[in-house]
């Protein structure tokens, strides 16, 4: 295998990735449409309820729709994770899997396109969500959208490897609404998106921990400081670290070797 | 191909028994999906593609997605799919199950007059024994046991029957039914 067939076999995996996500219309919708929900249901509704206070990376004070819009653009790139982990488990049920299978490509390239192609997806889908939250008065300076693609790339390719890591120790579809509800939403809420963590260590130090621990609060982290261009440093490393990890395990995951894939099938 | 699986799978073309052609995507797209997973580029499939649909005569059903393809059609676009990267073998794990009579003749032929055009080994699994013809080469195998193996006519003769349904059936006789 040269180099030039291990490009053309990533463009194809995205490539097909693209073409999936784009004809399936309410996928789509569903991804653009939920974050808007929460911006402008929940956030409306949350508006005089919380008062955020100055913390970075905010300059003043912000209103309660700026502050979880970047947790919004990491809630599309975690559900964007699942979904395409959800895709895996499906292609293994229908047999579409094989035609992967059988391809000279060694597994572990393949699972790192499959990654690549859905981060590739999840920015698409975030940076429409950024465009239609700026009429929403949540105006990031201009260079903050440049800063935040690196973000972006790194949070969806932690987000994604989570998925796939999910995706191959999960037997069946069925299985999958139970990963919904016990991966997606503690995630979601036991993290900085919705509420700084500050204010949950005042009420709790045990769920100031969960949330610190928690990769999901570290990828909004980074997320929100670029956007204002700002780094952090260490949401940065965790988020790297944790991609990492994932990764290395999704990978030991759908080794043949392992048999952890084979032994699934035989169940 | 537990030594070298890259090298080996590369020169190996599989149809699955499950269909396996992503029905949201068309015919094409599927292809092409197919030709960059063995590192093909588009510019070379594209004429690839062109050739193998028209010779399984979908070559005007390229843009439809394959959800709106029958059984049959399916079936013949998985085949075209297996030959893309010119492999020198061909499996087909049971491609005629659930076919009409029809299609599966056609399936049947098509795989017939490839072996006759091109250097293309065929390892085609099946059940229907009516499938393997007098000049097939057979290998019979009942419970994971390799019963017989040659020419068709060879091993109807040697289990003294006249049709290799009955040769299959004097083969397996007393062997564990799997019926």
């Amino acid at each position: 295998m040269t180099a030039a067939q291990y490009v053309r076999c990533l463009s194809g995996i995205v490539r097909r990735e693209a073409l999936r996500w784009l004809q399936q219309r309410g996928r789509f919708l569903s991804a653009l449409v939920r974050p808007l929900v929460w911006l402008a249901i929940f956030a409306a509704g949350f508006h005089f309820v919380l008062g955020v206070s100055i913390i970075p990376p905010y300059e003043t004070y912000i209103p309660y729709e700026v502050y979880i819009a970047p947790g919004l653009v990491a809630m599309i790139q975690l559900f964007n994770g699942m979904q395409s982990s959800l895709s895996m488990v499906y292609d293994r049920e229908m047999g579409s899997m094989k035609t992967l299978l059988v391809s000279p490509m060694p597994r572990w390239y393949l699972l790192v396109c499959k990654l690549l192609a859905g981060t590739a997806v999840s920015i698409v889908q975030a940076y429409v969500f950024l465009v239609i939250a700026w009429f929403w008065e949540i105006e990031p300076p201009l260079w903050g959208y440049l800063a935040v693609f690196p973000a972006l790339v790194l949070s969806g390719l932690m987000l994604g490897a989570l998925g796939l890591v999910l995706s191959s120790f999960i037997r069946q579809l069925e299985n999958f609404a139970g990963v919904m509800n016990f991966v997606i939403f503690p995630m979601f809420f036991a993290s900085s998106a919705l509420y700084p963590l500050w204010r949950v260590k005042e009420s709790s130090l045990t769920l100031y921990w969960i949330c610190q621990v928690n990769p999901f609060s570290h990828a909004t982290e980074l997320i929100r400081f670029a956007l204002y261009l700002k780094f952090d440093a260490v949401s940065a490393a965790i988020v790297t670290g944790y991609a990492l990890a994932f990764t290395l395990l999704a990978v030991y995951g759908y080794d043949p070797g392992r048999g952890l894939i084979a032994r699934r099938d035989a169940g | 191909m537990r030594r070298e699986p890259s090298a080996a799978l590369a020169r190996t073309g599989v149809v699955f028994q499950q269909p396996t052609l992503d029905l949201d995507l068309t015919v094409e797209q599927n292809l092409y999906y197919q030709a960059a997973l063995h590192g093909i580029a588009r510019s070379v499939a594209a004429p690839r593609i062109a050739a193998e649909l028209d010779r399984i005569g979908l070559g005007e059903r390229r843009h439809d997605r394959a959800r709106a393809l029958s059984g049959g059609q399916r079936r013949r676009v998985e085949l075209a799919r297996a030959l893309l990267h010119d492999p020198v073998l061909l499996l087909l794990d049971e491609p005629t199950v659930g076919l009409d009579i029809e299609s599966r003749q056609l399936l049947l032929d098509h795989v017939r007059a490839l072996c006759k055009e091109r250097r293309l080994a065929v390892l085609w699994a099946t059940h229907l024994i009516d499938e393997a013809t007098d000049e097939s080469t057979v290998i019979v195998l009942h419970r994971g046991v390799v019963e017989a193996q040659g020419r068709v006519s060879e091993v109807v003769a040697d289990t003294g029957q006249k049709t290799l349904r009955g040769a299959f059936d004097a083969l397996v006789a007393g062997k564990g039914s799997i019926r």
